[in-house]
């Protein structure tokens, strides 16, 4: 699970974060939830490799909540 | 511990009031706050007068800004006042960040050694200011400092200025080549010329108190989302001297700020937070920030320098720190430009570096206000799921924006890398190291403490240029020697950087042939 607390973004992770809150300005609780769902599944995809899916599955899980 | 006693500077009346005769002013300084005082000074030391006004005649009250970032320092330490500021602060490098009251993770800024300033010290406005006047009245015959002297009129022309003025004596107008806009955020001079302050205002009201206690808090830098002690968002605790303690609370947009300012409202909040320690309230204020700027900061013969220009929340500490960064882009060139040695085109440059330098400020400040104040459900959420995420994932807690500490501004964009072997590449500012002169200890920005400076690492001879002094660092021979081994490690070896006078990298030479340099040292002297 290592490789999942890793940070990749480093200052890019300042630009990423004001860019994903402006895509969501604006929009009601559950559109902003359908984006976020969308989002998870681009990414998904954009990963390609089920193997580290459903480490990140795990990881997300395992956390609070 | 005593706590500071405000003493009145006095007022005196101006010379055009007193029967004196009329003096010719090169550049006359609206406001004595740090950023006004700093510019007077930085101006003196290189044998250029100015005329200081102030609408008052006592140092700043309550203690306002407190953190002077590491770049601040060593700017200070070419003015003279940097020492004093060390020896009196409160030093510190960590910030600590907790979600309810579990530490999440600390960061650390300054992690190597080999560098003269911390990277950061507390010290309150008023002792700033203190020590700033005390070091402009080393200079009479240069900082003229008019307490008392109330700017109320000013008629702006290509040739100068003119600032009509208010004082116990009645008014008079004083004519400079340049007047320079230090009067804070809510300039009057700003308002005169009627120009737009833009940009955003955050709904958020904070509660900012000083308290005097006697505890044995860390020097480090507390913040706390979603405190135990406290049901707004945020808190934030900071020591400063004098057993004074700076506590900053969220209380959301709803607060009514006459109310929580009373007494009665804000000892019970800062009793939740130090417990039944007594304690004596220093100042109070309840604030809403907003991140403007001007559009420009030169207009005709009046250039606007620190809030007057531009404004940031505080979290960040980049309002004071950037308004004296303005100060080392401002001083050389308006010296440079009344002694004649250069062109007023160059203000245009100091307006590019600065609205660059007010931008990234302003950026970074309002991402933290934003984290800090969720607008929505969902934004909640994300920054809960941030913080969650944080406790194990380190990734996570780069994410958490507590405050992006001001940093030197980087003016690469305004320079071409040509090269790619230097460590430093054009447009940094330089970065400091231990050395040895004659025997004795020195720092390298303590040398580079005017004019254009060439130094060769690792050795070398320069050509001798005038206006341009040479120096060569060794690892056991030349003007600076390198025992630690920092100032070579940091510009590498056979190497030759020239220095602005502010201390910034302009050029990098393999070779730094008499043609070369005199080109640079030209362009940035617009001639």
């Amino acid at each position: 699970m290592g490789d999942f607390a890793d940070d990749r973004l480093g200052t890019a992770g300042d630009d990423f974060y004001e860019a994903l809150l402006e895509a969501h300005k604006g929009l009601s609780f559950e559109k902003s939830a359908a984006l976020n769902a969308r989002l998870v599944l681009i990414l998904a995809n954009r990963i390609g490799d089920l193997e580290t899916l459903s480490a990140a599955l795990t990881a997300a899980r395992g956390s609070k909540e | 511990m005593p706590r500071y006693e405000y003493r009145r500077f006095g007022y005196t009346t101006p010379p055009e009031l007193s029967g004196g005769r009329p003096r010719d002013y090169k550049v006359a300084i609206v406001g004595a706050g740090p950023i006004g005082l700093a510019l007077a000074i930085d101006l003196a030391l290189k044998g250029v007068a100015s005329v200081v006004l102030d609408d008052n005649d006592v140092v700043s009250i309550g203690s306002r800004a407190i953190c002077w970032a590491k770049r601040t320092l060593e700017i200070f330490d070419r003015l003279g006042v940097g020492e004093r500021m060390v020896e009196k602060g409160i030093t510190w490098k960590v910030g600590r960040v907790y979600h309810r009251d579990r530490e999440l993770y600390a960061f650390d800024l300054l992690p190597e050694a080999g560098h003269k300033m911390p990277a950061f010290i507390n010290l309150q406005q008023y002792y700033v200011e203190q020590y700033l006047v005390d070091r402009a009245r080393d200079f009479p015959e240069l900082v003229d400092l008019r307490f008392k002297n109330n700017v109320i009129g000013i008629e702006n022309s290509n040739s100068g200025a003119t600032i009509k003025l208010e004082t116990p004596d009645g008014t008079y107008n004083l004519a400079a080549d340049y007047v320079v806009a230090c009067d804070g955020a809510r300039s009057p001079i700003r308002s005169m010329l009627g120009l737009e302050f833009r940009g955003q205002l955050f709904e958020e009201r904070f509660l900012i108190a000083d308290i005097e206690m006697q505890a044995d808090f860390p020097a480090d830098r507390r913040f706390w989302f979603e405190p135990t002690f406290h049901e707004g968002e945020s808190a934030l605790l900071h020591k400063q001297p004098d057993d004074i303690y700076r506590i900053d609370l969220q209380l959301g947009w709803d607060a009514d700020p006459e109310e929580e300012k009373k007494p009665e409202k804000v000892i019970p909040r800062i009793k939740a937070i130090v417990g039944e320690r007594p304690f004596e309230i220093d100042w109070v204020s309840v604030y809403t920030f907003q991140c403007s700027r001007l559009e420009r900061f030169v207009h005709g013969r009046v250039i606007f320098a620190g809030d007057s220009a531009h404004v940031v929340s505080p979290f960040g500490a980049r309002g004071g720190n950037g308004g004296i960064q303005d100060v080392d882009a401002l001083g050389w060139r308006l010296a440079a430009v009344v002694k004649g040695e250069a062109s007023e085109g160059i203000f245009e440059r100091y307006n590019a570096e600065r609205v660059h330098g007010a931008d990234e400020n302003i950026k970074n400040s309002a991402r933290t206000t934003n984290f800090m104040t969720p607008k929505s459900d969902m934004e909640k959420m994300m920054r809960r799921a941030v913080l969650d995420l944080a406790a194990e994932m380190p990734f996570a807690r780069r994410l958490i924006n507590s405050g992006r500490l001001s940093v030197p501004c980087s003016l690469e964009r305004f320079y071409n890398r040509h090269l790619s072997a230097a460590p430093l590449p054009p447009g940094r500012v330089a970065v400091d190291a231990p050395l040895e002169k004659n025997g004795e200890d020195t720092w390298l920005l303590s040398e580079l403490d005017a004019g254009f400076t060439l130094v060769s690492f690792g050795g070398g001879a320069g050509p001798a240029i005038a206006g341009v002094r040479h120096m060569s660092v060794g690892a056991d021979h030349g003007d600076l020697i390198d025992r630690r081994g920092f100032a070579l490690d940091r510009y590498g070896t056979r190497l030759s950087y020239l220095f602005r006078p502010d201390q910034h990298i302009c050029a990098v030479f393999r070779k730094p042939t008499e043609e070369y340099v005199r080109a640079v040292v030209d362009k940035e002297l617009g001639r």
